[in-house]
């Protein structure tokens, strides 16, 4: 990685690093890496995820059956969320620390900046893509679907609802969740630097009292936000609790292995309800009170079936992928990693190739081996310019600011 | 160490043996049905029962079909061969000579799943029908409605057909790959499953029957074309499926089948 090599020559944390004094750098599940050096597993699981986004994007095909979703309750979303927040956390929490409240404050909306930008972009080329289709496409069996061109009707009111962020095409509903997270970022790791604990259970009453009191952000032209902030910022908030210590307090909880035989119980029980969403021939053994409790589990308000069975994988991946696991230095998992560490770039720009490929699908042909070919250089797409951007920080980090390695670095902060 | 990553991974991804489980069990729609409208049985098949479809073939009654549907329930200006018309070809065909048919067709184009419930005790009295499908969804998506008080409406729609005397079969959306950047579907999808599911009412699935033609290439949805004539043929092969779907939830045998 492009920091970490120059700061420390190495990424193998090994075990307690000497040098280092604060207390919560030296636990065994998660901790917080010493200064400048990356953790490899969250760079991998990001990446991991934006693939999981890209293929989920494109219209179902046989790569499809690979993705997290078809077989459990929660998907990339979670993962990618909750990352999100542990790295947002993790470099601007250290900024807040060390250059005050209305620093990391300011460092932390020109990200937000960043995103919203990015977000614009990804709706411009949206609108492109609708009034090509909108101009292009009249077969008959699809009348009532092409209601959907209504809204370029009145382009002045929709344009600005975009800009709003209450107008969000399908498929772009991730980043202006990230953008209000971001935004709350700064009071919740103000209360994280007083009180960690209570800030986790005020996120947690807030996403209660969501459910409870059906609290949203509606959208235009009318409905709410696919992804409601006020639920899903549970899982934000407790990225950035783990972060911040909490990972470390959890980790005798996390080894035991108790919780690893529950984990793998949810996790197997939840694979079994998929499978019976996906196999119609799967007999339907589920009790009728079970399946009234549990239907619909809701995405839009991160249904707590979801929450857990998330922290279910969680707590397996940290159990049995320990952070310094050699592994994480192959070649294989490069790929991964780059995309990961880029994240903000990355995450646009597999919405914009999902955008692409559905447009080649559509005009060129649409056979499996298309399909299974723009899935692949899609991955591949990414992963160049992950690499590219990668090659171009080392360049712009070298031949200037020494600087920047003292305020951190942005991509490090979660990007998108 | 080694082991446990590996089975960490094998945890993971342990269900990959999950989709044979659903391909490979074909079946033809109907005997009498070209190719093209071929579809694996289990989308021809439902466990709920349509009771009072049964009781009017077994006691020759004359079987009375309302289709609710919006805009996809018709093709512009070639009505005779959408899909009600070709489901009253095919029932009249399968059923005997004696048992009387009849489909009507109310269209609600433009109105959502609310708005077209609100209009059902009316119609179900002028209208008296054995058995109503109701198809929905597509207008609420592309409103983007709240799925939850989309399946308040559709728990409400559902109820109010029911009570009125009738057999519900519930229709979703067409698949429309073109639309599918644009088209938010699957929440629609899960709530009309969900309200099938509670009712205990078959659920007609347009939209898998209709992704399965496009996968399987036996017709190409995605074409631009401007003439009906595939509108045409996808319209007589859901009219098929859908007599053949009713037929079977309605458990009218191979001995009431006139083929």
């Amino acid at each position: 990685m492009t920091i970490a090599d120059q700061v420390t020559g190495s990424t193998i944390a090994g075990t307690a690093n000497p040098a280092e004094t604060k207390p919560r750098a030296a636990a065994p599940a998660i901790s917080l890496p010493a200064i400048g050096e990356r953790e490899l597993r969250l760079d991998l699981f990001r990446g991991l995820a934006l693939w999981l986004i890209f293929i989920d994007h494109l219209p179902p095909s046989l790569l499809t059956w690979f993705t997290i979703r078809n077989y459990g309750f929660s998907d990339a979303t979670e993962i990618f969320i909750f990352i999100s927040g542990y790295t947002a956390a993790f470099v601007y929490g250290r900024a807040m620390l060390e250059s005050g409240f209305v620093i990391a404050t300011a460092r932390i909306l020109r990200r937000v900046w960043q995103i919203y930008v990015a977000h614009v972009f990804l709706f411009t080329i949206f609108l492109a893509e609708i009034s090509y289709v909108a101009t292009s496409f009249e077969n008959p069996l699809y009348t009532e679907e092409m209601g959907i061109m209504d809204f370029l009707k009145q382009p002045d009111v929709t344009i600005v609802q975009a800009l709003l962020l209450r107008f969000r095409p399908v498929n772009m509903d991730v980043l202006p969740l990230y953008i209000v997270l971001m935004l709350a970022l700064p009071v919740i790791l103000w209360s994280m630097k007083w009180k960690p604990d209570l800030t986790l259970a005020l996120s947690t009453v807030l996403y209660a009292v969501t459910w409870e009191w059906d609290l949203y952000l509606s959208a235009y032209p009318n409905g709410f936000w696919a992804f409601n902030p006020f639920a899903w910022q549970l899982l934000f908030v407790f990225g950035a609790w783990c972060a911040l210590g909490g990972a470390r307090r959890m980790s005798r909880i996390l080894a035991s292995r108790v919780t690893m035989w529950i984990a793998i119980a949810y996790i197997v029980a939840s694979f079994y309800v998929t499978l019976t969403w996906y196999a119609p021939r799967v007999p339907h053994l589920m009790p009728k009170l079970l399946e009234q409790w549990m239907y619909p589990i809701d995405k839009t308000n991160l249904d707590v079936l979801r929450f857990t069975h998330f922290l279910a994988l969680a707590a397996l991946t940290v159990r049995f992928l320990p952070r310094d696991w050699p592994g994480l230095k192959s070649p294989w998992l490069r790929p991964l990693i780059l995309c990961g560490s880029h994240s903000l770039e990355i995450f646009c720009l597999g919405v914009f190739l999902a955008f692409a490929g559905h447009f080649i699908l559509a005009e060129v042909s649409g056979g499996a081996a298309m399909h299974a070919l723009i899935s692949l250089s899609g991955v591949l797409i990414m992963w160049g310019v992950a690499w590219v951007i990668s090659w171009y920080k080392r360049v712009a980090d070298k031949s200037g600011a020494k600087t920047k390695n003292a305020v951190g670095n942005a991509d490090l902060a979660g990007g998108g | 160490m080694k082991a446990k990553v590996l089975l960490s991974l094998i945890l993971l991804c342990g269900g990959l043996a999950a989709p044979p489980a659903r391909a490979g069990d074909a079946a033809p729609a109907a005997s009498a049905a070209p190719p093209a409208c071929e579809l694996p049985s289990y989308l021809l098949t439902s466990e709920s029962q349509l009771p009072k479809v049964a009781e009017a073939v077994k006691s020759g009654k004359p079987l009375e079909v309302l289709v609710i549907g919006s805009g996809s329930t018709r093709i512009p200006a070639s009505e005779d061969a959408s899909y009600p018309a070709r489901m009253q070809a095919i029932l009249k065909d399968k059923l005997p000579p004696a048992e009387a048919v009849h489909v009507s067709v109310e269209i609600q184009s433009k109105k959502t799943a609310e708005e077209a419930a609100a209009t059902f005790v009316k119609l179900m009295e002028a209208k008296r029908p054995t058995l109503v499908i109701w198809q929905t969804g597509t207008v609420d998506a592309i409103r983007a409605i709240d799925p939850d008080d989309f399946r308040g409406a559709v728990t409400e729609g559902v109820a109010a057909l029911q009570k009125a005397g009738a057999d519900v079969v519930l229709m979703n959306l067409q698949y429309s790959p073109r639309t599918e950047t644009m088209i938010s579907v699957p929440p629609y999808l899960d709530n009309m499953r969900v309200v099938a599911q509670e009712h205990d009412i078959p659920l007609f699935d347009r939209f898998a029957i209709m992704r399965q033609w496009n996968d399987q290439g036996q017709f190409d949805l995605f074409s631009p074309s401007r003439g009906p004539e595939l509108a045409k043929q996808v319209h007589d092969c859901l009219g098929r499926a859908l007599a053949q779907f009713v037929f079977d939830a309605a458990h009218l045998g191979p001995a009431q089948q006139q083929n």
